[in-house]
């Protein structure tokens, strides 16, 4: 099967710093996938390397078969780990905005999952509550009929009601042709939602392996096996 | 149903687990049509793929079967349900042998407790 992001030998300099050093991994369509390492160790990086906002200093790195460039943008849906959209924007700015920006993103179903959020009439972004400004955000970045979601963070610092309603979006927006890419440090509250993990420490890929290998191997969850590897 | 996944096994092997103890318990009825694998995935909050793979076992086992267009139902046959529900018990009940064996008992004095207990219970339905 064709994977929708492969890395071959990538490696990223930030002058002195060696941000990912020799990264080789291949994520297939139709998984669901964890980013999973401590602050700093290279999370961001390897997705902005994926969308193209930064381009490799060694190897490469293709999505959906092809180096990330304006065709490869129409198939990749990114949330950056930081609030992206205007501020001044209400939720029907929004949808114009995506629509105008994405041909494949479906407006429908994102009114239809705006909507049951409940958001006052013309309430900017700015006026909304974190946990509400992470739910819209998620919501336009999943109405896209993309092949490769790129979350950054997507549960960081909201409430658990909040991380299981971002969570339940991500499982019913499953599409077996697409591939989803959670960078997080909060391993135990995704865990259960992921096909596999992909461990990253000091730039490097320590691990990738399913979920349920590592449960089966060490009688325990991702979340504890990863305590037990980065003890510091 | 309610769904529990604990830290220590592979999630999909309890929800095997788990959708067999509704079938063996009467929770899911014979015959009852499932709901999608996207939908149960979604209600006990796991990865689709995960769902699939312990439906794909279940069926193995003969638990559920599928029909191509109608979608997946749990057996009809008595037979198979009644076995599970063995196979489930016999399981808990190595457990709970365990469990005393490294509290110290067996035998005999294992039976006493186990009786006392049962008399109790009894006692505690009735007043």
């Amino acid at each position: 099967m064709d994977a929708i992001l492969e890395c071959r030998a990538l490696g990223k300099r930030f002058g002195a710093t060696q941000a990912l050093e020799n990264v080789n991994i291949r994520i297939e369509p139709g998984r669901v996938v964890g980013l999973l390492g401590p602050n700093g160790s290279g999370k961001t990086t390897l997705l902005k390397l994926a969308n193209g906002l930064l381009s490799p200093s060694e190897g490469e790195i293709l999505t959906a078969g092809q180096r990330p460039g304006p065709a490869s943008k129409a198939l990749v849906s990114y949330l950056p780990d930081r609030t992206f959209l205007p501020e001044w924007m209400g939720v029907p700015q929004l949808l114009h905005f995506y629509g105008d920006f994405y041909a494949d993103f479906d407006r429908a179903k994102a009114e239809d999952m705006l909507r049951r959020l409940g958001i006052p009439e013309g309430q900017q972004i700015k006026h909304m509550s974190k946990g509400t400004r992470e739910k819209v955000q998620l919501i336009l970045v999943m109405s896209r009929a993309a092949r490769l979601y790129l979350l950054d963070e997507p549960i960081g610092g909201v409430d658990p009601a909040t991380r299981d309603y971002i969570l339940d979006t991500i499982i019913r927006n499953y599409n077996p042709e697409a591939a989803v890419v959670i960078s997080t440090h909060l391993i135990a509250d995704v865990e259960q939602v992921l096909d596999e993990v992909v461990l990253i420490h000091g730039g490097h890929v320590v691990l990738q392996s399913s979920v349920d290998d590592i449960r089966e191997k060490y009688g325990k969850s991702v979340d504890g096996y990863f305590r037990e590897v980065f003890r510091c | 149903m309610e769904w529990k996944i604990r830290n220590d096994l592979p999630i999909y092997a309890q929800l095997v687990d788990q959708i067999k103890l509704a079938v063996a318990s009467g929770a899911f009825s014979p015959g009852e049509r499932l709901a999608s694998v996207r939908d149960m995935a979604a209600e006990a909050g796991v990865n689709p793929n995960t769902m699939q793979r312990a439906l794909q076992e279940l069926e193995r086992e003969g638990i559920v079967y599928s029909q191509r267009t109608a979608g997946r139902f749990v057996t009809e046959d008595a037979a198979v349900i009644e076995e599970a529900k063995r196979s489930l018990a016999r399981e808990r009940t190595r457990n709970f042998l365990e469990a005393m064996a490294a509290l110290g008992y067996s035998g005999a004095e294992l039976l006493a407790l186990l009786s006392e207990n049962m008399e109790e219970e009894e006692h505690g339905r009735d007043s």
